[in-house]
């Protein structure tokens, strides 16, 4: 068994922000990040799958085909958007780093080919503060 | 030779953003600013830098006490910008797009205010790791 790690990265803006709650409670519970004028962040995204490696090739997984599914499933709905507002697989979820990163992983995952398995999605929202799906 | 001592401290604020030019019209700010025109804006991990320059006080050998100017920037800086919208949220940008070259503008205008005249200043500000400016060039 082999892992394998592709970096990608997205800028978005969102917000915390439940709108069952009251203007008090979302400020209470999310701070700053309930601001309604949105706020944003570099995000960092690491996607690792694992299996076996094809004796013909070499490879897991072509690392280039592997960028091109998370451009195109991933990076290419989320990058310059807002995530509340701008994203058709977050509509009606709360764009905390937890969802989003449990969100990644079921646009990616029904892509990978047998016998290639997604590891974990770990997901940056700043330097400081990363979050890991293991799926389960 | 003079005895000129830089020193740098380190910030960040998250913020959201848009790049957009109200004199224009939709096909023009999106061919100029592309994505980052996106009408429910975007948002960046902003990282700034703030440069001082000046001889160390020969009673405390500071050239500044990097302590206030943490606390300078704090108050001046990172409160009006963490967490907020440029466009939205400040009215420095009511105006003036707040593309990285304009927001280190305003935050070296902002910060300069504060400090002692003799002091040099000079701000670099990161928007992404790959992109930066730094105002005065």
């Amino acid at each position: 068994m082999v892992y394998l790690t592709r970096l990608e990265h997205f800028n978005a803006a969102h917000k915390l922000y439940n709108p069952e709650w009251s203007e008090e409670k979302n400020e209470e519970v999310f701070g700053v990040c309930a601001n309604e004028n949105w706020h944003g962040h570099n995000f960092e995204l690491y996607i690792t799958i694992k299996g076996n490696v094809d004796s013909e090739t070499g490879f897991l997984f072509d690392v280039k085909k592997l960028s091109k599914l998370i451009r195109e499933k991933v990076i290419k709905k989320l990058d310059h958007k807002n995530l509340n507002l701008d994203v058709d697989f977050l509509q009606g979820k709360m764009c905390s780093t937890e969802v989003l990163a449990m969100e990644i992983w079921k646009q990616l995952h029904v892509h990978l080919p047998t016998p290639v398995h997604l590891h974990c999605v770990k997901l940056y929202e700043t330097p400081r503060i990363y979050v890991e799906y293991f799926g389960d | 030779m003079n005895n000129k001592v830089a020193v740098y401290r380190k910030e960040h604020f998250n913020a959201a953003h848009r790049l957009h030019n109200s004199m224009w019209d939709a096909s023009t700010n999106t061919s100029v600013f592309g994505k980052c025109n996106n009408a429910n804006y975007h948002g960046h991990n902003y990282e700034l830098i703030v440069k001082v320059v000046g001889e160390p006080d020969p009673e405390t050998g500071f050239v500044i006490d990097l302590k206030l100017l943490s606390e300078v920037i704090e108050e001046s800086i990172l409160n009006r910008f963490d967490h907020k919208n440029l466009n939205l949220d400040l009215e420095e940008f009511t105006k003036v797009n707040p593309t990285a070259e304009n927001i280190a503008i305003v935050i070296y205008r902002m910060l300069r205010e504060k400090l002692n005249p003799a002091l040099e200043l000079q701000v670099r500000l990161y928007e992404t790791e790959r992109n930066f400016v730094e105002y005065p060039a």
